[in-house]
Parts: structure tokens; sequence; C-alpha cells
């Protein structure tokens, strides 16, 4: 995930990877391979891209746009009808009713969705995308990036992604890259820039004064999934805050028993605490 | 003149100029595409295309009648100079009316250059490169009259005619021909551009 204000380059940081801006120096590494040394046709088709303008071909059905890279590496078209179906389903189309119309038929939100089927549609083991749900309103942009992530997760795919939206890169980034005037100012997990940010101006930008004291607010009690737990992973009391969880987990724990009184009540892993600070007005409804 | 006379004489005005704006079309296109792809040279391109709109069709006939003759020839060349600048200038325009996030993903997917031009750029700039061939079937039609100047027949023939003998019947039968083929050209153009836009409109 990249992350900075508009002009820090982190689009074009993204278009190195695909070549559509090439490199001046450095380089470019997919795998252990140079960018630079493969055709770049085929590097193209090997990459999902999926950009803020969607750019859907406004002259192709939804259908034909998604298969748009298959088409360019000449699928079967059995096999590229049975995707298409596929791909819609995955991104909530339904087929029957999607596949023969046209983008300018289609909502805001539906049109990021064809775009994201048409990035994955032949399977790349790597995704770009650049502000993909830019454009559409706050609670569409909320369930495509769910969904986004649980794509991902089950294709097994890499996602490298631009975003000036720091609650979006919360939310979705396993490793977050902090950029400023084509700099890198910080490169970690989410939670560890934000308990340690390394310039002033990265705890600014993350406001993360103001997430670390959500965090001190909320309770591991109200975060943890409850249930019993194995006896040799470390406890943390159910009255603790967040942050002490956060604390203990940037410090090697990867799940914690929750204690409270003399039984063991849940377990809370780091992914419990991000899912806390999903809830923008979790910390409001506490004392 | 009766009308066998007349059918023939509209078959002569249409096969000139359907020649006329096929030969447009040919060197308008590309020339377009020119000026759409380099464009330090666009204002050059597109310049020198707008001469054959600037210099009257009749003084084109004047000056080509010594090199060619008389007829069909000379006639073709006037009218296909008039059909090239609608047609190139509306290619260029609808070339650089594609949208860019549409070239970025054709490029970002992998099409080559050749892809991206058949697959996206061409198909989203045809609606506009067809009514730039419209308004150049009208202007050629309208002007294949001049045709009869030259001896190459046409419909041109019941005007000149009809001014020489200040008859208003023959005057009537050109003219209004001519309108009539105008006015078909018109609206078949316009069908074929709006159904090859009807999807990206």
């Amino acid at each position: 995930m990249l992350l900075g204000p508009s002009g820090c380059g982190k689009s074009t940081l993204l278009r190195t990877v695909n070549r559509l801006v090439p490199l001046q120096d450095g380089r470019v590494l997919l795998d252990e391979a140079d960018v630079a040394s493969a055709d770049v046709t085929t590097l193209r088709r090997s990459i999902g891209y999926a950009i803020q303008e969607v750019g859907l071909f406004a002259h192709m059905t939804v259908g034909e746009n998604v298969a748009i890279v298959p088409a360019l590496l000449a699928w079967e078209r059995s096999r590229v009808a049975a995707r298409i179906d596929e791909l819609l389903n995955l991104v909530h189309l339904d087929p029957h009713r999607y596949r023969d119309r046209y983008p300018r038929e289609l909502s805001g939100g539906e049109q990021q969705r064809v775009g994201v089927a048409r990035a994955i549609a032949a399977r790349p083991p790597v995704l770009l995308m650049d502000e993909p749900f830019g454009a559409v309103d706050a609670i569409v942009r909320a369930s495509l990036q769910e969904e986004t992530r649980q794509i991902a997760r089950t294709l097994q795919t890499t996602i490298l992604f631009v975003t000036h939206d720091v609650d979006e890169a919360l939310r979705l980034a396993d490793r977050l890259v902090v950029l400023r005037d084509g700099k890198v100012e910080q490169y970690d997990t989410p939670l560890a820039i934000l308990s340690a940010p390394a310039t002033p101006y990265v705890g600014r930008l993350l406001d993360a004064d103001d997430v670390i004291r959500r965090l001190s607010l909320l309770r591991v009690r109200d975060a943890m999934v409850p249930g019993t737990s194995d006896a040799t992973i470390p406890e943390i009391a159910a009255d603790a805050s967040l942050r002490d969880a956060l604390d203990a987990f940037l410090s090697g724990a990867e799940t914690l028993a929750v204690r409270a009184g003399a039984s063991r009540i849940g377990t809370i892993a780091y992914e419990n605490v991000r899912r806390a600070l999903r809830a923008p007005d979790a910390a409001g409804t506490l004392p | 003149m009766s009308l066998p006379h007349l059918l023939a004489h509209v078959q002569t005005h249409v096969a000139l100029s359907a020649a006329a704006l096929s030969a447009g079309t040919a060197l308008g296109v590309p020339l377009g595409v020119l000026a759409a792809r380099l464009r330090g040279s666009r204002g050059a391109i597109l310049g020198l295309v707008n001469v054959g709109r600037v210099i009257p069709s009749l003084a084109v006939l004047t000056f080509v009648v010594p090199i060619l003759g008389v007829g069909f020839k000379p006639a073709l060349v006037a009218l296909a100079l008039l059909a090239i600048p609608p047609i190139a200038i509306n290619t260029d325009l609808g070339l650089r009316g594609v949208p860019p996030a549409a070239l970025d993903v054709a490029r970002g997917v992998g099409m080559t250059a050749m892809q991206a031009f058949a697959r996206v750029e061409w198909p989203l700039a045809l609606p506009v490169v067809l009514t730039g061939v419209r308004t150049a079937a009208i202007e050629v039609i309208a002007s294949a009259t001049l045709a009869a100047f030259v001896g190459a027949g046409g419909l041109g023939e019941y005007i000149l005619r009809g001014l020489q003998a200040g008859d208003p019947a023959l005057l009537l039968a050109g003219a209004g021909s001519v309108a009539l083929l105008a006015l078909a050209a018109e609206f078949t153009l316009t069908l074929a551009a709006r159904r090859a836009g009807e999807r990206t409109a």
C-alpha cells in the first residue's frame, strides 16, 4: 500500500512496475526478476491493472471488457465465457443482468467492480490498483474494499495499492509505504507506523496521536474473540486497553489469551485490533 | 430531356460523388491519424488539408483540366480535395477525444500499439469520423454539379442547360434531384454514425 498526498509520486512509482513509466535509475523486481528485462506486453498481461477513472472501453460490453486480457492471451472462447461469469459473480454482479450491457448503463460503483473484475481476469499474481475506489461514495467504497480484501486472499494475489485516503490505507494494508515528495518516509505495518511514526510528517498524516488515543480508550474485552485458548500463549487482562495489546503484538506476540478474573474468556489477535480501528466512532461510544 | 436521361445523370452524379468520397476518405483518414499522432505537425497537416476547402472547386477544376483533360478525372480530383478536410479534421478530433483512461488501460493490460489502435482508439473515434464523412458527402454531392462544366455529366447538366435555355423545369429537376441525393446521404450516414456511437455516447 502506497500512501501519500497528491503529487508525492505514488502513482508514478506504481506505474514503474508495469513499465507505463520508464525507470531512469534503479530497478523494479517482481519475484526477483527485473521487470526491465521482461517483454513489455507479456509483463503487462501478467499484471492486473485497475485505476480510479476505471477506463472501461465504452464500445465493448461488460463481458468484453472483463475478457480483454484473456482475449489478448487468445484463450478459448468457452473458457473465456465461463471466466466472465465467474468474475462477475466474484465482484457481485449478476452475469445474466450485466454481461451484455454497456459501461454507460452502469453506476459508478458497478463500473469500478467491472474494472476490478477486468484486472484479475487472467489470474495475475500481482495486481496494481491506483485509487481504484476513489470515485465512489463511502458506503460503496467500504464494501468494495472488503470484497477486494477477500478476493486478494482467496486468489493469493499480491496487491500494490495507491491511495491518499489514510483510513483506506489503515483498513487494507498489510504493509504500508508512506511517501512524501517522491521519497519513502516510512515502510512498516500500519499499526507499527501508527505507534511509532518515523517522522513528524508521518505522525501528522496518519493523525497517529488520535488513533493511538482511540486505541487506549478501547478495551480488549470489546475487541476479542470469545472462546478457549491454548494454555501456552501469553495473557492480557480483559480490561486492558487495545494500546496495551498493540504493544504486545509489536513486541512479537501473535495471539493473546484474554483473562477476566480467574478464567480465560477469549483471544485477541493483531487483526482484531485493526478491526476495532475500522469503526471510526467506536471511541466516542465509550466513556 | 426525359426521365431515362435524368436517371442516367443521377447515376453519373452518384458514381462521381461516391468515387470522390472514397478517395477523400482514403486520404483524409490517414492524414487525420497522422495529425492526431504527430502533435508537433498537427497544425501544419490540418492547415494544408484545409487549403482544399478554401480554394473554390471551380478554380481547382481550371487548374486540373490542363493536366488531366476534361471529363470524369478532373471532377474527381476537385471533389476529393473538397472531401478530405472534414474527414481529416474529424478523424483527428475523434482520436484526440478518446478518454485518456481508456488508453492508459489499453497499454496497461498489455496491448501493442496496433492492438490499442484497432481495438480501442479507432472504434471509440469512429462516430466522430463518420460525422466528418457525412459532412464531406453533402459537400461533394452539392458540388458535383460543377462536373458539368468539364463535361463529366451529372445533374449539373440540368442546371447548366436550364440556365442557358431559361427553363425553370430543367433547373428544378436538376437542383431538386441534387437536394434529394444530399438528403438521402445525410440520412444514411447519420444512421451509420448513430449506430456506431449508440454504445459510447
